[in-house]
């Protein structure tokens, strides 16, 4: 079933990271109300196929707001105009017939495109592997209920854990800024008791990957909490700053190389 | 062949400690010198990749998504099992063992699905060290809900995201090895086939889903933890990545392919609105706790609902048949999976569902808005109601949800024995790839545990049996079979490339998912199943004429990421129907209308069905063979399901 609304689309295309990219404009017929932005992509990208074009390429994967692959900047916002939302979860019902939209990747240094709206936020992940976890062998764990954690933290502590590692946060900082999404982690872990040891170390070393990769710095800005699809507050990275001036001003002896041991 | 399922002696509750015990050991100081491949990197893959990098081994790990942490498994939503009795109900390993046994229809392996129940256990304690925020009660201590059928609470559960916290957990413990340096990451990057070296598995072949290029990779073994194939539907609740390639593709190397005709389907997901849809999405089965399911008494009634010449809170109450509160009186709404969805069906078969393309039924909470207050269900459930709204813009609130069967999970896969290792010496499956544990029902929060329990706690200890077998002599990937594997590879390749017809691959995928939801579905016939074995032949024969394909091979290219994985879908698809039509009973999700009870239930055919169907390929376009592994009972009572 098909829909009645037409639509503008001007989309970013670019090759591959080494070429330039550009505005093109495509239409959208037929759309429906129902579907999803990422649904009336598919749309689109049907009808190029048939007509020898090539499909605009995206990232996407569990089309339900938690894998953190869809990444597209929307009329000028991460994930689009709704707030809370990932673009998966963005339907065509929140536009107007006869609209134009404009679909740009990501746009920060440390994400470079792979294709069109593709963008390679491998950075992210190096951020965690220089310490965003807890140093735990597989085997002989204690039992789970020997570790008494409140409920207050316990939730606290997960509402930091639902960051999906979207990205928008970099996208929608004047900054490219990181801290929302570094912070996050850092915040999980160091509100449980399981997290305690290598609390300041891992700060450390992810606040060190995370300049290094090129992200900017934070200057409060606040856009990153105001587009970020799971509502991940700037408390995250004020508690992330705390921990990190609390180990370099006091815990000097915490500062050598995050190994996380063997 | 004789199918060795290598299940050790003994009663069954010291079945694995002696196995363990059993297992050769690989010298600490030569574990460095062993290269291990680990195709997927969701909860099985991520789990095996940290404990085997943890014991010292070289782990090479493969994704196709930019980042482990993205794999299906994030999406999880309800749960996980654990028999640890913290709120002392009676359960033990014994009785999780015996839910899952006749869960599964009888139709899984006792030994197996024991090591899963005491492992289970283990799985909870790792994963709260991991830093996992599972619920917590005030006290502190964790909190447990119940699901899908069982009468313990033994779910753990972080909020509506457990796959999520328990995948984040994993990916944070591979990243800590990728920090060591002990396991190497390859992402976007896709096994496209298995090489076999004088019959044994010696490495993989892969696409760089960036570049293009299509590499070898040696390793002394090859694990395979690939997720499910529920995509064959087209419509499914999986993400849209998911797919069967890599199990396929070894498949066809010889590994057998076991029970692929069954699939779980969910009775509680968002219904189809039209053919623009690209996925289904899943509502927690918790819905049903307070949730009442019902259909409209008459055809005529349902009909004024679909032109929406009426709204569902003026159907009266008279009109109403809450069927699964009439059928299935003690246990009501929370029947199992398979026997929900059944109904659904059969309403819907009969006229009587709802929304405008009939396929639905109404899952009504007025009744429990009226008892609890709007506020004490939108505490418990208010995030699936908003998702759900989101998606049909409908207020649940104020009129009940429409909700319709969909794939969900499937429980077919490569056979595996009790190592987890395929027929194939060398090369493994894990998690939802494998066939193993689940039968031919697997109920609801499983999987996770599965998944984790193959990854932390099964293959670190069966694959050190295996390597130490074999020594440390490296892998000489200029063996002629890596090239030769590696130009078939590239010939698939291009002639996929090479389709410049005049049907998307997309379409293909649909009609696909079309025959095999109507034929294979929720219920299936011998006639049927016929029918549908000569439209996926027409089909494919169509494919390999009519398809386009765009782009290139060295570049980033979804088209033909995508022609490939559907290739391998239909010739699956393929596959699950002769499992299908070669197994004259019922039992589980595998329904075929010629075996029920006078009740309507699945009736099981235990003399002559009790057994594990694996299947060997023989060649292209050829019947494959199929062997028997048979199931022995032991411990329990094959008896008929009964949820009356
Ligand atoms: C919506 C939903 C909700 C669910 N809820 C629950 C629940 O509450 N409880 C429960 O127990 N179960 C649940 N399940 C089932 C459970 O999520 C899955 O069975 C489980 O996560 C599968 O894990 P896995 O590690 O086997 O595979 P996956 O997580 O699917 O991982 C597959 C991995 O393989 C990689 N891969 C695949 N093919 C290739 C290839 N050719 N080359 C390279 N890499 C490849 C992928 O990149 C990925 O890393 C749910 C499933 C769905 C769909
Ligand atoms: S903090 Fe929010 S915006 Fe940033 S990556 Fe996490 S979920 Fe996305
Ligand atoms: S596709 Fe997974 S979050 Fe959008």
């Amino acid at each position: 079933m098909s829909g009645n609304m037409n639509l503008t689309l001007k989309v970013w295309r670019q090759k591959n990271s080494q070429t330039a990219g550009k505005f093109v404009t495509y239409k959208a017929e037929g759309i429906s109300p129902d579907m999803s932005f990422l649904e009336m992509l598919d749309v689109v990208n049907e009808s190029l196929t048939k007509n020898n074009g090539e499909p605009i390429h995206f990232d996407h994967d569990c089309r339900e707001g938690i894998c953190g692959s869809c990444s597209l900047y929307i009329n000028g916002r991460p994930h689009g105009p709704k707030k809370a939302i990932t673009t998966c979860q963005l339907h065509m019902r929140t536009f107007s017939d006869g609209e134009t939209i404009t679909i740009e990747p990501w746009r920060a240094a440390a994400f470079p495109v792979v294709k069109d709206l593709g963008t390679d936020r491998s950075a992210f992940d190096r951020i965690q592997q220089a310490g965003g976890f807890i140093s735990v062998n597989t085997g002989a764990a204690q039992d789970a209920n020997a570790i008494l954690i409140p409920k207050v933290i316990a939730d606290e502590a997960f509402n930091s854990a639902t960051c999906i590692g979207c990205g928008a946060c970099v996208a929608a900082c004047k900054n490219a800024s990181a801290m929302l999404f570094t912070s996050a982690k850092i915040t999980q872990l160091g509100l449980l008791p399981q997290g305690q040891p290598e609390r300041y170390s891992r700060v450390q070393a992810m606040v060190a990957q995370m300049d290094e990769e090129g992200f900017g710095n934070c200057t409060n800005t606040g856009a990153c909490e105001a587009e970020c699809p799971k509502e991940i507050t700037l408390m995250n990275i004020g508690r992330m700053n705390n921990d990190y001036y609390s180990a370099k001003l006091f815990r000097e002896e915490h500062a050598h190389d995050h190994t996380g041991g063997e | 062949m004789s199918l060795d399922a290598k299940i050790p002696q003994g009663p069954l509750a010291e079945k694995w400690s002696k196995h363990k015990f059993n297992l050769k050991l690989v010298n600490p100081a030569n574990k460095r010198k062993y290269d291990v491949i680990i195709v997927g990197t969701g909860l099985a893959g991520a789990s095996a990749a940290a404990s085997l990098a943890e014991l010292g081994y070289n782990v090479k790990a493969f994704c196709f998504q930019d980042s482990p942490r993205r794999a299906h498994s994030i999406a999880a939503q309800g749960g996980i099992n654990g028999a640890k009795n913290y709120q002392n109900d009676g359960d033990s390993i014994y009785r999780l063992f015996y839910d899952t046994i006749k869960g599964g229809d009888y139709r899984a392996r006792e030994a197996n699905v024991y090591r899963l129940a005491e492992n289970s256990v283990n799985i909870i304690d790792q994963c709260v060290a991991q830093g996992v925020p599972f619920a917590r009660e005030y006290g502190g201590l964790l909190d447990n809900r119940s699901f899908g059928g069982s009468q313990v609470s033994r779910t753990f559960y972080a909020r509506g995201q457990t796959g999520q916290q328990l995948l984040l957990g994993a990916y944070s413990a591979l990243n800590r090895q990728i920090h060591l340096g002990k396991v190497k990451m390859y992402t976007r990057t896709e096994m496209l086939d298995v090489v076999v070296v004088d019959g044994q598995a010696k490495g993989i072949i892969t696409r760089n889903l960036k570049t293009g290029e299509i590499e070898s990779h040696g390793g002394h073994a090859v694990l395979l933890a690939t997720g499910g194939y529920g995509n064959v539907f087209y419509l499914s609740t999986n993400a849209i990545g998911s797919n069967v390639t890599a199990a396929w593709r070894a498949h066809k190397r010889g590994a057998f392919f076991a029970n692929p005709c069954y699939t779980q389907i969910h009775p509680t997901c968002i219904p189809v609105t039209g053919d623009h849809q690209s996925k289904l999405t899943l509502m927690s089965e918790s819905l049903r706790n307070d949730g009442r399911v019902w259909a409209p008494k008459t055809a005529e009634v349902a009909e004024k609902l679909r032109k929406k010449e009426i709204t569902a809170a003026q159907v009266k109450e008279d009109e109403r048949d809450y069927f699964l509160e009439r059928k299935y009186p003690s246990f009501g709404n929370l029947v199992p999976r398979d026997v929900a969805s059944r109904n659904a069906k059969e309403m819907t078969d009969e006229g009587k569902g709802v929304g405008t393309t009939g396929l639905a039924v109404y899952l009504d909470f007025a009744e429990a808005i009226q008892r609890l207050g709007e506020d004490t269900v939108r505490a418990k459930y208010g995030n699936l109601f908003d998702m759900y709204y989101q998606i049909t813009d409908e207020n649940p609130y104020k009129q009940p949800m429409r909700i319709y069967p969909a794939v969900h999970y499937t429980m077919g896969g490569l056979w595996v024995d009790y190592n987890l290792s395929t027929n194939v010496p060398g090369l493994y499956a894990m998690g939802e790839c494998n066939f193993s544990d689940h039968g031919a029902n697997r109920l609801g929060a499983s999987a996770l545990m599965q998944g984790l329990s193959d990854g932390y706690f099964v293959i670190p200890y069966t694959i050190g049996d295996y390597l130490a077998t074999i020594g440390p002599k490296a892998i000489d990937t200029s063996h002629p079979a890596f090239e030769k594997t590696k130009q078939e590879v590239i010939a698939y390749n291009n002639k996929l490339l090479a389709l410049k017809g005049n049907k998307t691959v997309v379409e293909y995928h649909r009609e696909l998912g079309h025959i095999i939801w109507e034929y294979c579905g929720m219920a299936r016939t011998e006639e049927g199943l016929i029918k549908a074995k000569g439209l996926i032949k027409a089909l494919k024969a169509d494919f390999w004429v009519n398809a386009i394909v765009t782009g290139e091979n060295d570049e980033v290219n979804a088209a033909l990421e995508r022609a490939g994985r559907v290739a391998d879908f239909i010739e699956l698809g393929e596959l699950m129907i002769d499992d299908a039509l070669m197994r004259r009973e019922s039992c589980g999700g595998h329904f075929r209308l010629e075996s029920q009870t006078p009740e309507g239930e699945a009736l099981r055919d235990d003399d002559n069905y009790a057994f594990v169907a694996a299947w060997e390929f023989k060649g292209e376009n050829q019947e494959e063979e199929l062997h028997k592994e048979e199931l022995i009972f032991e411990n329990v009572k094959l008896s008929q399901r009964s949820y009356k």
